[in-house]
């Protein structure tokens, strides 16, 4: 779909300790970025059940974003190892389920890096207006 | 039919028969079950029909037992039909609890799955290309054949269920144990799975043989190693399903060394049982290394058909994203 004004929908899992911290600086700082990303912030990337993730696109999500602290840098240790291995796992079925792989993004965001929390979320938004819309038929009856 | 014994009625769907199995292998047990009450619809096992159903009064019958998952128009008219003349609908057994096994045609749909079957499978003939089609003429007789959805769906999803009898097919216990709570009107809250409501890695037998911190360097499949009886399946390698799974099914793969694949669904707690074992899954993985996680990952050769053996359909997504059919 190659609707110029289809603005994407995206929610951002963002860990508390490094990368809603980098994007509350990219805020304090008055940097301006796409205003599509709607932020949860967790504890830990490692937090992010896969459950999130599909309820997400399920309810109209066209895109996920999971960012957490660098590798080495993890708050509590290895929570980011934890959702590295979960992002690859679920990209590899969210593919058999019919969903690109670009939809579901994992990103290391430090709470210094207030630019690269502006540039994650301007090339998401950009890939998936580019990609167009998700529309998951939502389990429901298409027959009807 | 001139008793007071309360009406029970069986029906299949999408299903294998198993289920139907299950029932007859209660053994005696059936002919307590059979003096008990008065079963008045059987397509597998008696000669009543679908008007007999119909010309019941409504909620006459106490309870249908329903297996199999819906596929098909004429199963949900059935189970639409059996829904309005009972007074409680169990869905009985893996595919009307979860989908099943059916339920894997989700993968699919109904234009993929007739081009495989009819046209391009390696041991079809079909060179006048012939697929069912719902209406059709033969000998100037209209000919009419149910619709095949898109969709499979679990029972729940086309009318309301009052119970699930899960497993595949549900172990004999849990089945008396409902029949007899049933009977003596000793049921749980409604929308209750009947089997407890823990994990089956809780009551697994080979719990105790599992590492206090245990880890997956490589996965194997259950053909590639020869599996030790007692010792826990993830911690050999091996996939299985159980820590998230609910238990109550008696360990019967377990026993005959086979992995968890996962029948009874997931515990309360859990939406999506795939997504749990996925997490789960992942969490032990060894390696902290980008290519060797995705060396590993790149051996889980069919995760969402693994994960979701039983549960597609009634998983958060339900369906791989596809075109409908025209």
């Amino acid at each position: 779909m190659s609707n110029e004004s289809f603005e994407p929908r995206l929610v951002g899992f963002l860990c508390n300790w490094c990368s809603y911290t980098g994007a509350d600086l990219a805020g304090t700082s008055r940097m301006s970025y796409a205003p599509n990303l709607r932020i949860i912030r967790v504890m830990c990337s490692g937090r992010v059940d896969p459950q999130f993730v599909l309820k997400a696109f399920k309810e109209g999500a066209d895109g996920v974003l999971i960012s957490g602290c660098h590798p080495g840098d993890c708050h509590y240790q290895e929570g980011n190892y934890k959702a590295l291995r979960r992002h690859r796992l679920l990209s590899k079925m969210l593919e058999q389920m019919g969903i690109e792989k670009e939809r579901f993004r994992l990103e290391w965001v430090s709470a210094a890096e207030g630019e690269k929390f502006q540039r994650v979320c301007n090339e998401f938004t950009d890939e998936m207006k580019k990609l167009g819309p998700l529309n998951l038929n939502g389990g429901k009856k298409n027959e009807q | 039919m001139s008793n007071d014994k309360p009406k029970v009625a069986f029906y299949w769907c999408a299903s294998c028969g198993g289920c139907e199995e299950a029932v007859v292998d209660l053994a005696e047990d059936i002919l307590k079950v059979t003096s008990a009450v008065d079963i008045v619809f059987w397509p597998v096992a008696l000669d009543f029909k679908r008007k007999d159903v119909e010309a019941m009064e409504d909620g006459s019958i106490a309870v249908s037992f329903i297996n199999g998952a819906v596929r098909l128009s004429e199963q949900e008219e059935m189970v639409k039909l059996l829904r309005k003349k009972s007074g409680l609908v169990v869905a009985f057994g893996s595919c009307s609890h979860l989908g099943g096994i059916p339920g894997l045609a989700n993968f699919w749909n109904k234009q993929t799955i007739f081009d495989y079957a009819y046209l391009k499978s390696p041991s079809t003939n079909n060179p006048d290309k012939i697929v069912p089609l719902e209406k059709s003429e033969v000998d100037g007789k209209e000919l009419e054949l149910p619709e095949f959805y898109d969709t499979v769906y679990s029972l729940d999803q086309v009318i309301d269920v009052d119970y699930y009898l899960p497993g595949c097919a549900p172990p004999k216990d849990l089945i008396v144990n409902a029949v007899n709570a049933i009977l003596e009107g000793k049921l749980p809250p409604k929308g209750a799975v009947l089997s407890p409501n823990k994990s089956l890695c809780d009551e697994c037998d080979r719990n105790e043989s599992k590492p206090e911190k245990f880890t997956m360097t490589e996965i194997k499949r259950p053909w590639e190693v020869e599996l030790d009886p007692e010792k826990c399946f993830l911690a050999q390698g091996v996939i299985c399903m159980g820590p998230a799974t609910r238990g109550g099914c008696g360990q019967r793969c377990i026993t005959a060394n086979m992995p968890c694949r996962g029948c009874f669904g997931p515990s309360d707690q859990v939406f999506d049982q795939g997504a749990k074992f996925l997490s789960a899954m992942a969490s032990i993985i060894e390696t902290n290394d980008e290519k060797q996680i995705d060396k590993l990952i790149e051996t889980i050769v069919d995760p969402a058909g693994t994960f979701y053996r039983f549960s597609l359909p009634t998983s958060i997504l339900r369906r791989k994203k596809m075109e409908a059919t025209k």
